[in-house]
């Protein structure tokens, strides 16, 4: 199939639903976090807004310690990436290291703020005639109130926005589908707040220049379609369909969504843009709606607190930098037998050595488990190749060989092998018969990959200087040759001229003894 | 109030299954065929597997201390038990008890441990060991019995105690008296000797397809291996090209030429290939990866075995094929990587 014929069978995604390979069929475990409504909790006696949101760059702070600050105020600034705001009102007490959420466990910048309870805002600017305003300005306006994925990614809307705005992009692709057991911030989201979630696809939508919005589901989730589809901002507007897919594990991710709604798959070194489709958390488009609208910038989300560690689960609608312990606190604590603190679900998640670790955009869950609900790290066995790990990867890679491959450092076949598009869903570690760590081996890999990469890129661009270097010195030599050349050739057309000149002088003298010469014996024309 | 917490990797819960758990269901799997064995040919078999069983843990063990490798979890994972049972249902129930001491050496130390030990191993143990002690002692290795049904001599499990440990047949005439040849190589002499398949096929010792309780020991086989495809322990590639490629093979030389050829599904139940076909040629660590070199490691056993059975000096060559391919398995795997997501 030609890319052209790729994008028109994009156009007819979400007509029906369509496989893709592997996968797990997991217990779902969200129900226990669902029965109650989300409430927001009470303000915490600090807020610690960590620097780094997501992948990238580490915002640079724009308040002082001291400095008396308004909710939604900017507080930290990157130019490529999603901005920072203050989740409340209240004076900066520290800019300093703290532990932050983060897959590495390292502690980050943050800016410590001790709210005062006023709760006052900053002065807002809204969108509220986003039907006028061009797609530009509105993606101006995503990336001041900070707006980013608020799916796990944390990819900033921005920068989504811009590309597939650059790219006829003809669907937008909203994810409600929250594949990963326990966590249900997304259905309570889309079960409380449809309009929003609905209004921000039309914002959406229209930034894009696309036709239509599909809003994915799971098949399970049967009080939330009724809700989207009940909604009044559902009834006012065309070409946005509700459609549900049935729940296999990591059927949330981007490019496993795209297959099960289209049949396609996105190409391996390409985006979801190439096909046509942007997909966009459901959270995500609530946030747009409320930045358009009320100009609200990013400071909060939905955040479920679940598992059996927890004595009373549910969602919160949490500010950023809220304490994990505070919400902890709100659900009436841990349980005794509570052994592992979660961020995400069980099978991405990253664990937290300590829950003073505060809320962010990427928080969609806390994860507390007891010692039934996992096992005692079991001995890790050699591999026996039963290719379970194949069979269930969504990427169709080969990762016992994978891992083979990264154990002896044979990188060019590990690329080969497709390394790089593995999405670490984690459900090769879950089949492993022998307990191998194969993600983290594969996140290890990568990392080499792009090292050597940036070696190699390095080594091209030292190579480049060296040569022209080598270039200019040679010119420079050849340019000197020459001179020298020209002034020989001037000197020498100089000591000829002088020759001559001598030789001249020589002819003269000699012509003038002659003449003498004659003189003296007394030549008669002489006189 | 802070709290602080033991942080260990993703998945945070009881992962699916461990390496034991899938020995132990082929052990379960090769139980019904076990029995049938033993139904039809004596209490022999299954003194044979616990001879088999005590020598590989045995050298195990001895290796294990050897490489300086924690005993526990591996010789608590079964690789070895499976190694062991899979190798006793290769030689004949009476054969002496310092056959399963020498091949289980072979098996362990030298097919499983001096190549890096479990997973490492190029070349199935199992099957390394029954080509071992089959060049090595083939008199002992052929000393086949008839089926209850049609011996003389029954072989209660004293008989049988003492043919194993002592190498003596208890009872007149020794063991001309009771070995009987199999029936493929009832089938291999007679074809050799310019007798017809269907004249030779009037031998009690055949069956409805294959030998008598030998087809049927198969169908036990078949039981298990299902059972292993149900569970997914094996995937269905390799019996399917097995004994795909043996019925396609046989096809055409008996259609041709029935006088000399045995038919297509009488090859199918004869011999080891429905064993190999669901519980040897499917050792993952010793055969392909992807599902297309599965089929070709698959079709690659069927064909080597029937090329053997036909041409070789063996009557089945059903470990030979499955050595050889797993010599090619590596090449193989090169070249079958399946296409990734996108690509």
């Amino acid at each position: 199939m030609t890319s052209s014929q790729q994008v028109e069978r994009a156009k007819e995604a979400g007509n029906r639903t369509h496989h893709f390979h592997g996968g797990l069929r997991l217990r779902h475990n969200k129900k226990i976090s669902c029965m109650d409504p989300v409430i927001q909790p009470p303000l915490p006696e600090l807020l610690v807004v960590p620097l780094l949101q997501h992948a990238g760059d580490i915002a640079e702070p724009l308040v002082r310690v001291g400095d008396a600050i308004l909710k939604g105020q900017q507080i930290g600034q990157c130019q490529p990436c999603a901005a920072v705001h203050s989740p409340s009102s209240g004076t900066v007490e520290a800019i300093e290291e703290r532990p932050m959420s983060h897959p590495s466990g390292q502690p980050g910048l943050c800016v410590v703020i001790r709210p005062d309870g006023r709760e006052k805002w900053c002065k807002l600017k809204p969108l509220s005639n986003w039907l006028d305003a061009s797609p530009d300005s509105l993606i101006e306006h995503m990336q001041n109130c900070g707006l980013a994925g608020l799916g796990g990614a944390v990819f900033p809307t921005h920068a989504k926005m811009r590309d597939g705005r650059n790219r006829n992009t003809h669907t937008l692709i909203l994810n409600g589908v929250e594949c990963e057991p326990y966590i249900s911030c997304d259905e309570m989201l889309m079960r409380e707040r449809p309009d929003e979630i609905i209004l921000g696809a039309r914002v959406l939508r229209r930034t894009l220049g696309a036709e239509r919005v599909i809003i994915a589901i799971e098949d399970q989730m049967g009080a939330v379609e009724k809700a989207l589809t009940d909604s009044s901002e559902y009834a006012d507007s065309k070409n946005i369909s509700v459609v549900k897919v049935p729940t296999i594990y990591p059927e949330g991710g981007e490019r496993q969504l795209i297959q099960v709604l289209t049949g396609l798959e996105v190409p391996a070194t390409g985006r979801p843009s190439d096909l046509g489709l942007i997909c966009q958390n459901v959270a995500t488009a609530a946030a747009v709606a409320e930045a358009v609208t009320q100009g609200k910038p990013l400071i909060e989300r939905y955040v479920t607190v679940t598992g059996n560690g927890i004595t009373h689960p549910r969602n919160f609608m949490a500010l950023f930098g809220t304490p994990v312990s505070h919400l902890v606190d709100q659900c009436g604590g841990y349980s005794d037998d509570v052994a592992r603190l979660v961020v995400g679900g069980p099978m991405m998640g990253y664990p937290l050595d300590s829950d003073d670790a505060p809320v962010v955009k990427a928080s969609n869950c806390v994860l507390a488990l007891t010692i039934a609900d996992i096992t005692a790290p079991q001995p890790e066995m050699p591999c026996i190749r039963c290719g379970e790990c194949a069979r269930v990867c969504p990427a169709m890679l080969l990762p016992q060989q994978l891992h083979l491959q990264i154990k002896n450092e044979l990188w060019e076949p590990a690329q080969t092998y497709g390394l790089s598009a593995c999405i670490e869903c984690g459900c090769c570690d879950f089949v492993c018969p022998s307990h191998i760590p194969l993600v983290d081996w594969f996140r290890f890999g990568k990392g080499q990959l792009l090292k050597r990469t940036l070696e190699s890129e390095a080594a091209e661009l030292a190579r480049q200087r060296f040569e022209n270097r080598e270039a200019r010195l040679l010119s420079v030599k050849q340019e000197r040759a020459k001179k020298m050349l020209r002034r020989k050739q001037v000197l020498k057309d100089k000591v000829t001229q002088q020759d001559r000149i001598r030789a001249s002088i020589q002819r003269a003298e000699n012509k003038g003894k002659e003449n003498s010469h004659n003189q003296d014996k007394g030549a008669p024309g002489d006189t | 109030m802070t709290r602080s917490f033991q942080t260990s990797g993703a998945p945070h819960m009881p992962q699916r299954t461990t390496v034991a758990k899938v020995m132990l269901q082929v052990l379960l799997a090769l139980t019904p065929g076990l029995l049938a064995y033993t139904w039809f040919f004596g209490p022999g078999i299954l003194v044979q597997v616990i001879l088999s069983t005590v020598f590989a843990l045995l050298f195990e063990f001895l290796m294990l201390r050897a490489r300086g490798k924690p005993l526990k979890p591996f010789i608590n994972d079964y690789s070895a038990v499976v190694t062991a049972v899979l190798f006793a249902l290769c030689i004949p129930p009476l054969a002496p008890w310092w056959i399963s001491c020498i091949a289980m050496l072979f098996a362990i130390v030298f097919a499983k441990h001096l190549y890096g030990g479990l997973g490492q191993n190029v070349f199935n143990p199992a099957m390394v060991a029954y080509v071992v002690v089959l060049i090595s002692f083939p008199q002992a290795i052929t000393n086949w019995l008839p089926p209850l049904a049609l011996a003389q001599h029954s072989f209660g499990l004293a008989d049988t105690l003492v043919t194993i440990f002592t190498g003596q047949v208890p009872f007149a005439g020794g063991w001309d008296a009771v070995t009987q040849a199999t029936p493929l190589d009832t089938l291999k002499t007679g074809v050799d000797a310019g007798r017809m398949v269907p004249e030779i096929r009037n031998s009690p010792l055949f069956g409805d397809f294959g030998g008598k309780g030998w087809e049927w020991i198969a169908n036990w086989f078949a039981l298990g291996g299902f059972y292993l495809l149900y569970k997914r322990v094996i995937s269905w590639q390799v019996p399917v090209a097995v004994i795909g490629s043996v019925l396609l093979l046989s096809l055409p030389f008996w259609l041709v030429d029935p006088d000399s050829n045995p038919f297509p599904l009488q090859h199918v139940f004869s011999g080891a290939i429905v064993l190999a076909a669901f519980f040897i040629a499917t050792d993952p660590v010793s055969g392909c990866v992807s599902d297309r070199g599965r089929l070709i490691f698959g079709a690659g056993v069927g064909i080597i075995t029937l090329v053997i059975r036909r041409w070789g000096g063996y009557p089945d060559g059903v470990a030979f094929a499955v050595l050889l391919m797993n010599m090619a398995a590596p090449l193989i795997d090169r070249y079958t990587r399946p296409r990734m997501y996108g690509e």
